[in-house]
């Protein structure tokens, strides 16, 4: 196995890098130990390495800030990317994991456990993947069951109870369509995941950290402050899902064309206001540097819950309902009735 | 056999009610036999032969649930908009404007109150015939404005939903249509509202995954396809034959998720028995 998967057009990087190490292996062998001067040979070595590694730096970053909507959703997806039990590892302290729904089972699909963040104790809550194929299979690819979302509602209850708030990774393809699925009510499910979220009395922020695939990845982010990493999407269908259907035939050529319509970036997000921040990522994505990542997500997430902790907490549901109440856009004729309230002083001077 | 006489009712189904085309006979597509069409309207568009449900657009279901006359459009005024100027192999605008022609309707949604034999109540219908009835900002937003009202006036609410899911071409936007309505929902939730949720074939996707699952009380017209992914998925991922009669309304009902399986003609005793035990200020 390659040591770091390439997609196709990280091809150029990939290059640079091969040639990188061929550099770094002679110097090791040229730059024998204990001899005091280095050789002509060496000073040339180490001058051609600098100049590589500056020339990848300038070429990731150059190639990072102009993906198309369909390579983003491929970084999105890259095997390597930092997934949720990645982030646990890398930032929660006294991770207590809570396991299952009380009702049906346990979904490895999605993560939910008590943690410290930094000063913060909160509750998290995550789509998990699946890194090795084994937990890949366990957690459907992050395709959670039912069972998933009622134990994401389950924990965010005690949460709400035990006054933490509450943080939640978004990383799913979409929620599982299967049989079980349907039969113990995926619908149901997540739909009053939406309800309950929306009045939840405790903060949430949400990140949707790698894929935000519809009602599946939204059955966990009705949240106070949404952010986006700043290469991973969030839409209603997956590009593939919507070129089948409005294309009729999914290809590398009609996937670019739907990630393209369907506005699915983290900046496409923001400026639709569905989402409040982009999270910057390191230069060459959060699967180049995860430590790097963790710590843009942490240092975001936690700056949102100090000022969420401080609203009271009818302001905090009533400033939560106003953020998804105002989405949409649609044309109102003006010959209708205004419908925007009318403070009764100026209703009175109208009069 | 005439020509008309082999025109299915699927065939003619998405066309308008003045479009139909002459001819007086129709085979039903579930028991194929011959049925008179004035007879298949005036049972309310149900198989006198076999009981087939078939598809009803909002203005024909408001026709057929509201006490006569009654009904007082709401939120009519609002227009589907291209937020994200969205193409596929059509520009959305055009879509949009090929539908509105053919159906007359400005977005998949009628909305008002009505009386439902002598109750008060706030009626919504999704209209399938309208781009499948998909939820985009419209429809979404309606459905937002009508429960407010019916909070605020105390009303109890009834939403009739056929629907393909969230609308593609509104993206992201459709998807938060379903966190919108279903916070809308909890307010009402919160403030005692009863709220019954009537299912018709088909209801999927982000329709079934937000405001149409959340019922006081669900009823499904029998038959009728429900569920979060739609069968073709479903076969696609798990790469079996699905069971017969999967994601049906009485396969909803044996897995205890709706309440009732109502065909049509009883849907208005249904929902006035339901406001008299659960309704406000009756
Ligand atoms: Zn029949």
């Amino acid at each position: 196995m390659a040591s770091f998967y390439q997609l196709d057009f990280e091809k150029p990087v990939a290059e640079l890098e091969r040639e990188l190490e061929e550099s770094q292996t002679r110097l090791r062998m040229e730059a024998k130990p204990g001899e005091e001067s280095a050789s002509p040979g060496v000073a040339d070595l180490q001058a051609r390495i600098a100049t590589l590694q500056e020339k990848r730096r300038t070429l990731l970053s150059d190639l990072y800030s102009n993906l198309t909507a369909w390579q983003t959703v491929r970084v999105a997806r890259h095997p390597a990317r930092p997934q949720t039990r990645d982030y646990v590892r890398m930032l929660c302290k006294d991770f207590q994991e809570l396991h299952g729904d009380r009702r049906f089972g346990d979904d490895p699909a999605i993560v939910t456990g008590f943690c410290r963040l930094g000063s913060v104790k909160c509750l998290l809550v995550g789509h998990q993947k699946g890194k090795e194929t084994s937990e890949k299979i366990s957690c459907h690819f992050g395709c959670a069951h039912p069972e998933g979302y009622r134990k994401a509602l389950r924990a965010m209850k005690l949460a709400e109870k035990f006054g933490l708030p509450i943080v939640t990774l978004v990383d799913t393809p979409g929620a599982y369509p299967g049989l079980g699925a349907e039969q113990r009510g995926q619908a149901e499910a997540i739909a009053v995941n939406l309800m309950e979220m929306s009045r939840l009395r405790t903060p949430i922020v949400s990140v949707v950290i790698g894929e935000g695939g519809s009602g599946g990845a939204l059955g966990v982010a009705v949240a106070d402050r949404v952010g986006m990493l700043q290469f991973a999407w969030y839409s209603v269908i997956s590009p593939e899902g919507c070129a089948a259907i409005l294309w009729k035939e999914a290809n590398e050529q009609t996937n670019t064309a739907a990630a393209r319509s369907l506005r699915l970036t983290a900046k496409d997000n923001l400026d639709l206001g569905i989402i409040d921040h982009v999270i910057a990522e390191p230069t060459g994505g959060a699967h180049r540097e995860p430590l790097a990542a963790a710590e843009a997500l942490r240092a975001w997430v936690v700056s949102q819950l100090d000022h969420l902790r401080g609203l009271p907490i009818d302001e905090l549901l009533q400033k939560r309902y106003e953020r998804f109440r105002r989405m949409g856009a649609f044309t109102e004729p003006s010959e209708e009735p205004p419908v925007v309230e009318v403070k009764p002083s100026a209703a009175t001077k109208a009069v | 056999m005439t020509q008309t006489a082999s025109r299915t009712w699927s065939e003619i189904r998405p066309a308008r009610r003045s479009a139909i085309p002459e001819g007086l006979w129709l085979r039903c597509t579930s028991c194929s036999k011959m049925i008179y069409r004035r007879q298949l309207e005036t049972h309310l568009h149900v198989c006198p032969e076999c009981g087939f449900h078939y598809r009803v657009g909002a203005e024909e279901r408001v026709r057929q649930l509201a006490d006569e006359g009654s009904f007082q459009a709401l939120f009519e005024g609002l227009l589907p908009a291209d937020p994200l100027k969205f193409r596929d192999l059509k520009a959305y605008p055009d879509r949009l404007k090929a539908e509105q022609a053919k159906t007359g309707r400005s977005d998949a949604v009628k909305a008002g109150t009505c009386f439902i034999k002598g109750r008060s109540v706030m009626l919504v219908c999704l209209d399938l015939t309208f781009m499948m009835g998909s939820m985009g900002s419209v429809v979404g937003e309606v459905i937002t404005r009508a429960i407010e009202k019916a909070t605020a006036d105390n009303l109890p609410l009834v939403i009739v939903s056929g629907s393909g899911g969230a609308r593609m071409q509104e993206a992201g936007l459709s998807l938060m249509q379903m966190a919108k309505t279903s916070a809308a929902l909890a307010r009402f939730d919160d403030a005692g509202g009863l709220f019954i949720s009537v299912l018709t074939d088909p209801t999927t996707g982000g329709v079934t995954a937000s405001f149409a699952m959340l019922g006081d009380v669900i009823i499904a017209e029998p038959g009728a396809l429900v569920g979060f992914a739609g069968p073709r998925v479903i076969q696609q991922t798990i790469r079996q034959e699905l069971p017969e009669g999967f994601q049906r309304a009485e396969f909803l009902l044996r897995s205890g998720l709706i309440d009732a399986v109502a065909p049509r003609a009883s849907l208005r005793s249904e929902i006035a028995r339901l406001c008299d035990y659960a309704g406000k200020g009756m």
